[in-house]
Order: C-alpha cells, then sequence, then structure tokens
C-alpha cells in the first residue's frame, strides 16, 4: 500500500473493534492504522456502522477491541487526545448558546452561567481566527450558517491541539461550495499540523480529491486502500457505481 | 429565625408581613424561585419540559407507598421513589430508539395510575389530596431549612459541573470527547430535578409543579442573548413571579401557586412578544 508524505511518527492503531447492540452485529472486527498528517476517510452505505465507529473509537457505545495511540519516535504509547467534529448538534434559531458559550464550556472550568472570562475570551478568538471565525464569537450558535457551523466545531475540536482529529461530516445544511471550503480546511490543518484525521464522508468525490486512504465499511472493513484503489474495485462498484 | 424575620419586617414594612406564616412562604419562595429558575434553564434547552412534569406525577406513587409502608413523613418515600423513577425513566429513554415522548407518557401514566389506586386502596386518597394542588403557606421553618440546604446544593452543582451540561446538551458525543461522564452528569442531573421537585411539592402541587421549572426558563429564552443573561432573567423572572403571586394572593384570596404560574405565564407571553424586536 502506498504511504503518503507525512512524519511517520506517530500512529493511531484501531484494532479489532467489534461492537453490537443486542443480538445484531453492527462492527466486527474493524482494524483501521491511522497515521499522522493523513487524512483516512471512512465511506459506506446507510446504516454501515461509520457513526457507530466513530462512538466506540470515543468510547460512548460498549465495544471490545482497542484504540491505541504509539509515539514512534519514543515507542511509547500515550493517553490519546481525541478531536471530535459532530454531524449535526442540538441547535434551536435564536437559542441563548453563543459560540463563546460552547467553546469556554468545552475548555474550561469556570461557569459560563457566571461570567465571561476575559483570558478565555480572548484565547477562544484567537482559535477562532485561525478558522476565519472571529467574529462569530458572540453569536447565538442557533444562528450560524452550516458552514460557520462547522468552522466553529472544527475550531473547538483542534483546541487543545489533538492527536486524532476526528470529523462526522454533515449530511445535510452545506452547499456544494461549503462542502469543498470545509475539505480545503481539513486539509491545511493535516499540513499544517501533522494532525491524524479521521473523517466520515458523504461526498464521494470529494473523498476523491482530497483523501489519502479510503476505507469501505459495512460491518467490517471490505476494501482499504488509496482513493483509485478502492474507487475502481468491485466492491465499491456494486455499491456506488462507477465514479470518474 | 428570629434575626431573618426582623430583617424581612425591616424591609418590608406591610401588614402581610406580620403573619410567620406569610414570612415563612417568602423566605421559601426566595429560596425556591432560583432554584427552579436554573433549573429550568437546562430543562428546556434539553427539551425536558415533558420528563419534569412526569416526575412531578410520580409523588402521587410516592406518597402512596409512604401511606402504605406507614413512613410518617413524607418527604423521605417520595424523595426516594421519585430518584429511583428517575433513573429509570433515564436509563429506558437511553435504551429505546424511539420517541421519548411516548416512553415518559406510559411511565407518567403508570405512576399516576399506581399512586391512585394505592391510596384508594388504602382510603389515604382525601388525605393526600392536598398534594394536587399543593399550600405554600404551610410551610414550616424546618422545611425551610431543608430548602436552604437543597439551595447551596443546586447552586454548587451548578457551579461545578455546568460546562459539562452545557456541551452534553448540544452533543453528547462531543462532551464525551471532551472527557464528560456524560452517563454520570445526566444521571446526578435528573436526581437532582428529582429532589428538588419531591421536596417542594407539597406547597406548589402536583399539577403545578412543572409550571414553575419550564415558564421562567422558557420566558427568558425567548429574550436572553447568551448563558449570562439567560440565567439571570429566569431568576428575575421567577423571583419577581413568586412574590408578586404571594402578595397578589394575600390581598385577593387566590390560592398562592396558581397565581404564581399565572404571573409566570402572563411573563412568557409578554416576553414572547418581544422576542422579534429583541433578537432580529
Amino acid at each position: 500500500m502506498s504511504k503518503p508524505v507525512a512524519c511517520g511518527l506517530h500512529c493511531t492503531k484501531i484494532k479489532n473493534i467489534s461492537v453490537k447492540f443486542g443480538k445484531e452485529v453492527v462492527l466486527k472486527n474493524v482494524n483501521i492504522h491511522i497515521h499522522c498528517g493523513e487524512l483516512t476517510v471512512i465511506i459506506g452505505k446507510n446504516g454501515a456502522g461509520k457513526s457507530t465507529l466513530l462512538k466506540a473509537i470515543l468510547g460512548e457505545v460498549e465495544h471490545t477491541g482497542s484504540i491505541t495511540f504509539m509515539d514512534i519516535k519514543e515507542n511509547v504509547t500515550k493517553k490519546i487526545k481525541i478531536g471530535y467534529v459532530p454531524q449535526s448538534i442540538n441547535i434551536e434559531k435564536h437559542m441563548p448558546t453563543t459560540v463563546y458559550d460552547l467553546f469556554a464550556s468545552c475548555i474550561c472550568h469556570i461557569p459560563v452561567f457566571l461570567k465571561k472570562d476575559k483570558k478565555i475570551y480572548q484565547e477562544i478568538k484567537e482559535q477562532l481566527k485561525i478558522f476565519g471565525a472571529e467574529r462569530l464569537i458572540d453569536k447565538s450558535i442557533g444562528d450560524l450558517s452550516g458552514g460557520e457551523l462547522q468552522r466553529v466545531l472544527l475550531a473547538i475540536a483542534t483546541k487543545p491541539h489533538p492527536n486524532l482529529l476526528i470529523l462526522d461530516e454533515p449530511v445535510s445544511g452545506i452547499d456544494k461550495t461549503g462542502t469543498e471550503d470545509f475539505y480545503e480546511l481539513v486539509n491545511s490543518l493535516k499540513a499544517k499540523y501533522d494532525m491524524s484525521i479521521l473523517l466520515v464522508s458523504h461526498d464521494l468525490d470529494l473523498v476523491k480529491k482530497y483523501a489519502d486512504k479510503v476505507i469501505l465499511l459495512e460491518k467490517e472493513v471490505i476494501k482499504e486502500g488509496t482513493p483509485e484503489e478502492v474507487f475502481k474495485s468491485t466492491e465499491f462498484v456494486n455499491r456506488f457505481g462507477v465514479i470518474n | 429565625m428570629e434575626v431573618i424575620y426582623n430583617i424581612l419586617e425591616a424591609v418590608l414594612p406591610f401588614e402581610f408581613m406580620e403573619y410567620t406564616f406569610m414570612k415563612n412562604t417568602l423566605l421559601a419562595i426566595i429560596l425556591v424561585s432560583p432554584i427552579f429558575a436554573i433549573l429550568g434553564t437546562m430543562i428546556v434547552n434539553n427539551k425536558m419540559a415533558f420528563f419534569s412534569d412526569a416526575l412531578g406525577h410520580s409523588a402521587l406513587t410516592g406518597i402512596a407507598i409512604g401511606a402504605l409502608l406507614g413512613i410518617t413523613n413524607m418527604n423521605i418515600s417520595m424523595v426516594f421513589f421519585a430518584v429511583v423513577f428517575a433513573l429509570l425513566l433515564n436509563f429506558v429513554k437511553n435504551k429505546a430508539n424511539y420517541g421519548a415522548d411516548t416512553i415518559i407518557s406510559v411511565f407518567s401514566s403508570i405512576a399516576i395510575a399506581l399512586g391512585l389506586a394505592m391510596l384508594a386502596k388504602s382510603g389515604d386518597f382525601n388525605k393526600y389530596s392536598s398534594y394536587l394542588v399543593g399550600d405554600i403557606l404551610s410551610i414550616s421553618s424546618t422545611e425551610i431549612l431543608y430548602l436552604f440546604l437543597a439551595f447551596i446544593a443546586v447552586f454548587a452543582f451548578w457551579y461545578f459541573t455546568f460546562n459539562k451540561l452545557n456541551v452534553l446538551s448540544i452533543n453528547k458525543t462531543l462532551a464525551k470527547s471532551r472527557g464528560v461522564n456524560t452517563k454520570l452528569i445526566d444521571n446526578i442531573f435528573v436526581v437532582l430535578i428529582a429532589v428538588i421537585v419531591m421536596i417542594s411539592i407539597r406547597w406548589i402541587g402536583i399539577l403545578l409543579i412543572n409550571s414553575l421549572l419550564v415558564l421562567p426558563a422558557a420566558a427568558s429564552r425567548n429574550v436572553a442573548k447568551n448563558m449570562r443573561s439567560y440565567h439571570l432573567l429566569s431568576v428575575i423572572f421567577s423571583l419577581f413571579s413568586g412574590i408578586t403571586g404571594l402578595i397578589i394572593s394575600y390581598y385577593w384570596n387566590i390560592p398562592t401557586g396558581p397565581m404564581i404560574v399565572l404571573i409566570s405565564g402572563i411573563i412568557y407571553f409578554i416576553t414572547f412578544g418581544f422576542k422579534k424586536l429583541v433578537k432580529e
């Protein structure tokens, strides 16, 4: 398998992940190696277990198997820090939660209902700036556009700096250019911070353009490799047809 | 207690403040309103209004069980049953794939039916029917002490866990990725609601308790722009309707609980009218 350019000194190993809901097997023996500086994309039909896999990695659903983070340079396993961008969040128009409220709730213990901490406010503003979203800091999260919300969530997920960034791409609410912008942003993060990124995607055209590695999931990994390898495979064509 | 009474008399030199029961009631309102107001903010955010309603209804079963076992302090059996009920409901709600409202409705109906049946069988129904509408004027100074402890517990919990609760209400997996023990926090939250609802239900009544939790926060949500104003306004609305409700009920000879709820309702509609103006 061809390996794209990366420092290659860190990797996340997802070993033998299996998930059962009652008697139903949702995931079976999923093994994935994610290298730093690499964008690994998970694709699959609805109900293939994509979101469940993310939840298993984050420890929200019970699973067997293990997730380890290796620092190859020092040859030690470390506790993994994961940043996560959810597919959708519980929001309503005009709700009284501002970007600051959500962000500060994620990164500090000073209760956001009591006061707006100046130092934290500045920190958040600087982090948002990286994603071109600093002017949104006092806006209600319910009033952001789909693209704006993604930038904010991405800014939150990358503070503090995670070893593994997990993104669940939204199915709706963002137009085509918005999605492309999002991929550009993710791509630049990858290059800039040498981060391991795991993305669940629904947009196959963009996957082909940006992914370093593609994993086709259907309860188990049925095909993995570079976008070309996967997209040309019979396993892929049987499910999604031919994509040029 | 005497010191507090004297302060109240000095601050509020009105005719109604001469009565001890009015002083006690006022103290109770001053303690209970902010508790309900702040718990309400998250109940409204998490769309749990129906959940807390069902919790209130479970009081009936708690009372019935207490009567059956011959417990003299009803608070104990009510709180105990409500905590079990809340945890069970939370558990089932998280397990089931279909609408939470259906499950809550099932739980709520069973709790009422069971309570009514048990009370009727033991012949205690009339004795406890006052719990349906409540009687805030009957509050004693010992009970005010309980409220004070509850007040401290709620504020401490809110101070230390609010941020976690807030992320949890936005997205559970996001909270998990931030190292929040989502199950624990969620369970403590519902247990806290259960305890507060149960210790207040005798004064406010099973029928109205939920409106005190939901209305001030819902009104505040109409106009608040961030978490700070959301909390502040909710507390102000709650205190205002509590205190004015008590005073009006004294002069007009109307039950206090319903009067408080009516004023909260009016505030809700006023803020609803301002919503467009403030937010757009």
